[in-house]
């Protein structure tokens, strides 16, 4: 039986079919849940997929994160199954305290729409587990906001924890110590700004993100 | 008080207040909209400029039954809304006689 990814789309999400297909690439189900719907006992998994969750207003994932759907994401999360947040969703997860730290505007004032390198720092999260640790691979980014920001406490605390996943190979936007993506202490809320769902076939130039949703289904 | 305020009910002993909310960037956090504008500045001759910030200014109207209580009241909605503590520091100040109208 294939797993059920549940991919939260709030008004403003762009990136919902491009994860759709990443998903059913790897042969898994997919089922769109809008922001205001609260059941989601028929998924297995859930992805925040990118874009502007309402209008990004305030700052990114600030009012996304009152959404009916994340109260329900974080007793999702509670038995200990995968939450990711890709670019736009990983802001709107640490809006919502569900991941520690900040998403700041990028170093330089760009907007940054580009491939990247990236080393697998953890393979120990159900969005990683397929990929080999400690090697490169290439995914793109495409945000205003992805400069990860937090305090030295919570930086100790990512380290001593394994909670670091995915650091820039060359740091693009001002992260601290080149942070690309992290997860929760319990290991099962991921968020990465990087978009794995854009480098699914050769025609993109990258099929290095269909290892990240293999991870996911299994 | 300007007169689209006057379908505001005010119930027995509240009044009507106008606060200004200023958020602003940590010290730590860099804010290169203001490093970019200074540079715009000291382009056009204003070369005594030494920091330009950038922030967000939100006005609110609320009832409340004294200072302190909209004090409160706005201090509630920066910490659970209007502001991020990782990236931002906020400043509330009562506008009295429409300073800002």
């Amino acid at each position: 039986m294939p797993k059920t990814v549940g991919i939260v789309v709030f008004p403003g999400t762009n990136c919902e079919f491009d994860v759709a297909e990443a998903v059913e690439k790897v042969g898994g189900k997919y089922k769109f849940i809008f922001h205001s719907q609260t059941d989601l006992t028929d998924v297995d998994s859930i992805v925040i997929a990118g874009g502007f969750a309402h209008g990004d207003y305030l700052r990114p994932g600030a009012i996304a994160r009152f959404s009916p759907i994340i109260e329900a994401v974080e007793q999702f999360a509670q038995s200990q199954k995968a939450v990711v947040g890709i670019c736009n969703g990983f802001q709107v997860l640490t809006e919502a305290g569900l991941l520690p730290g900040a998403l700041q505007k990028n170093a330089g004032l760009t907007f940054l729409c580009q491939p990247t390198v990236l080393n697998v720092t953890s393979t120990n999260t159900p969005f990683t587990s397929k990929l080999k640790l400690n090697s490169k691979v290439k995914l793109y980014i495409n945000h205003f906001s992805g400069n990860y920001t937090c305090d030295d406490q919570t930086l100790n605390e990512l380290k001593k924890n394994d909670q670091i996943i995915l650091t820039y190979e060359n740091n693009p936007n001002g992260s601290t110590e080149n942070i690309a993506g992290i997860c929760n202490e319990n290991r099962n809320i991921i968020g990465l700004m990087p978009h794995p769902e854009r480098a699914i076939s050769d025609f993109l130039d990258s099929r290095d993100g269909l290892d990240f949703f293999n991870s996911l289904i299994q | 008080m300007s007169n689209d305020d006057q379908h505001l009910q005010i119930a027995n002993g509240q009044g009507l207040y106008e606060l200004l909310i200023e958020v602003r960037h940590k010290d730590k956090i860099a804010d290169p909209e203001g490093s970019t504008i200074n540079k715009a500045l000291a382009a056009l001759g204003f070369d005594n400029v030494n920091k330009v910030s950038v922030g967000k200014a939100i006005r609110i109207k609320l009832t409340a039954a004294s200072d302190d209580d909209a004090l409160a009241q706005t201090e509630k909605m920066c910490q659970r809304l209007l502001s991020n503590p990782v990236l931002e520091d906020y400043k509330i100040t009562i506008l009295r006689d429409n300073a800002y109208a």
